[in-house]
């Protein structure tokens, strides 16, 4: 299923693995204390002292952009568990046992996804108010569709296949036979919506912490270091565009890995 | 046509379920809206008398037929912090977001037809070969983002535009629509590099067809080939995607809006939901996905207009 040699999956695989690497050093070590602010360092361009720069407190733009992008990728590895966990429930059950339950949800489903993620995050962020879980929990709703969607269509394809049938006939349970056998026949087709699920959180969380609607200070996050760079665009364009950049690389990362799994590209 | 009215149906169940679930939110939210608008003055009897007055003792349902109802005769309610009619907190705002929506829509359109073509008429040159990552790239981009990025460099640094300074219509209309085509390039950017892609593969894919090798056979050059045959083919596809996109395009307005100071609904949904003014956040909320959903539903319409074969499946 995995084609190792495809080119997008290797770039994206590539990125993926260098953003994480910076990610797991970050939460030991980085080069300056991302809160220590310095009065006589404001605003330096980037130089030999500060690869990235300092902000407006005099603080490390490197050491807060790893900061910032290790929380966003938290955020949106949890979202994402959480849309994954659920759509595998929800999708697997409708999947397997089909009926009236599985056409209602279904239909709302297709009503929910007609919404634009934007638009849905804000309405449930003003339902939750925001703050760091909260947005993990909103996120996670929203992907929950997009996974029983895929889920259920996967189930239902490989119910009808011999092995099912076999397990059938030497008696196992239809709970053991959805989740022991079935489910992890269906992870390959499933690797492809992760990674694109991974693109749509980072970027979900960035627009809506840059909308002042998710994460709240003092958490770090990057939409909201993006909102905090754009007052000082004049003075230190490096701040916003180092954080920018940080977004691209994790989307652009998750993107092409999503592409390379055989997935179909973001819409 | 039977298609066409069972579409038609499913877009009213659409848009009345859309509605409904927006007002249920906006109604499980905790807290109550009387303690906001009474403020200071607030006493237990007070706001007992302010809730009967606004209906807000009915049952859930009774309240989301009697609010539909008057949504669909233009009466959208009270604005909590402007204390004015919803209709009259939203006036102005719709164009402005209309405008900019249409302007980005347009610009994805001439950005990613002509750059799609040539993608494939140069895909052995240099010129192909780089813009496919590029294009790659500027898919990543987030539109915030460009917006910021075009803001340092036409606003700060090239002066064509005063950031944050948004001149309205009323003042001058071309200078309006100039302040509005940064936006709008920021909105429509990564939206064109994923329309590009769709495009090149569409175009690449038609290219393996049978009547291609009739047309090359019949002496057409490649480009003669993708510029008869192939082009109008490969079309399909995209023309969809595009009426699809306008969706897209407006829920990228709420957020470029934000960037460039733009007074749209975009922006205004996002104070009224940090205000907690919640029947100007519905309304909007409301508006926005009708306009989505009606998009959807013409784009599915238009698709079996021009491709019989769609109508057959």
């Amino acid at each position: 299923m995995i084609n190792i040699k495809d080119r997008n999956f290797r770039i994206g695989a590539g990125i993926t693995l260098v953003m994480l690497l910076i990610i797991l050093i970050g939460l030991i070590w980085t080069p300056y204390d991302p809160n220590a602010m310095n009065a006589a360092e404001k605003m330096t361009a980037p130089g030999l002292r500060h690869p990235l720069g300092t902000d407006n407190f005099g603080r490390d733009i490197f050491s807060r952009v790893v900061q910032g992008t290790g929380a966003t990728f938290l955020i949106a590895l949890c979202s994402v568990s959480i849309g994954l966990l659920v759509g595998l429930l929800v999708g697997g059950l409708t999947g397997y046992y089909g009926g009236w339950i599985d056409e209602v949800l279904m239909r709302l489903n297709d009503s929910i996804t007609a919404f634009p993620s934007l638009l849905l995050a804000l309405v449930l962020i003003a339902v939750f108010h925001t703050g760091k879980y909260n947005i993990i929990l909103a996120l996670g709703i929203i992907f929950i569709p997009t996974f029983a969607r895929i889920v259920r269509m996967e189930v239902a394809r490989q119910k009808s296949l011999d092995y099912v049938a076999n397990a059938k006939l030497m008696g196992v349970k239809s709970m053991r036979i959805l989740f022991v056998h079935i489910m992890p026949n269906i992870l390959p087709v499933l690797l492809s919506t992760i990674a694109i699920g991974f693109n749509n959180a980072v970027l979900a969380e960035a627009s809506m912490s840059y909308l002042g609607l998710g994460v709240q200070p003092p958490d770090p996050s990057l939409g909201r270091m993006l909102n905090e760079a754009q007052a000082y665009l004049s003075r230190a364009p490096w701040y916003a565009l180092s954080v920018g950049l940080a977004i691209i690389l994790l989307v652009l990362g998750f993107g092409l890995l999503s592409e390379g799994l055989g997935g179909e590209s973001h819409a | 046509m039977q298609y066409v009215l069972k579409k038609t149906g499913v877009l009213i169940a659409t848009l009345l379920l859309v509605s409904l679930f927006a007002f249920l939110a906006f109604e499980i939210i905790p807290g109550d809206p009387t303690t906001m608008l009474l403020g200071s003055d607030y006493t237990p009897e007070r706001a007992e008398a302010l809730r009967e007055s606004m209906g807000l003792n009915r049952n859930v349902f009774v309240r989301y037929l009697s609010w539909l109802g008057a949504f669909l005769c233009g009466d959208m309610g009270t604005s909590y912090s402007y204390a004015m009619p919803v209709h009259e907190v939203l006036r102005g705002k719709v164009g402005v977001t209309a405008v900019l929506s249409v302007m980005s829509w347009v610009l994805v359109t001439a950005l990613s037809l002509p750059l799609g073509v040539a993608l494939v008429r140069y895909q052995s040159k240099p010129f192909g070969k780089i813009g496919v990552s590029v294009n790659q790239i500027l898919m990543a981009v987030p539109p915030f983002f460009l917006g910021i990025l075009l803001t340092y460099l036409f606003g700060l640094l090239l002066k064509v535009f005063t950031p944050g300074k948004f001149i309205p219509f009323e003042q001058s209309v071309p200078r309006c629509l100039g302040y509005l085509f940064f936006p709008a390039l920021a909105i429509s950017i990564p939206k064109a590099a994923k329309t590009v892609k769709l495009l090149r593969s569409a175009i690449l894919s038609e290219m393996k067809r049978d009547y291609v090798l009739t047309a090359y056979s019949h002496g057409n050059s490649r480009w003669m080939v993708i510029k008869h045959h192939v082009f109008r083919n490969a079309l399909l596809p995209v023309v969809t995607y595009l009426a699809m996109s306008l969706a897209d395009i407006v829920a990228s307005s709420i957020i470029v809006e934000q960037v460039f100071v733009v007074p749209g609904l975009g922006r205004l949904l996002v104070a009224s939901i940090s205000n907690r003014d919640y029947p100007v956040a519905l309304c909007i909320v409301v508006m926005i996905a009708s306009v989505v959903v009606v998009m959807n539903y013409l784009a599915d319409i238009l698709t079996q207009t021009i491709d019989p074969r769609v109508r057959l499946s």
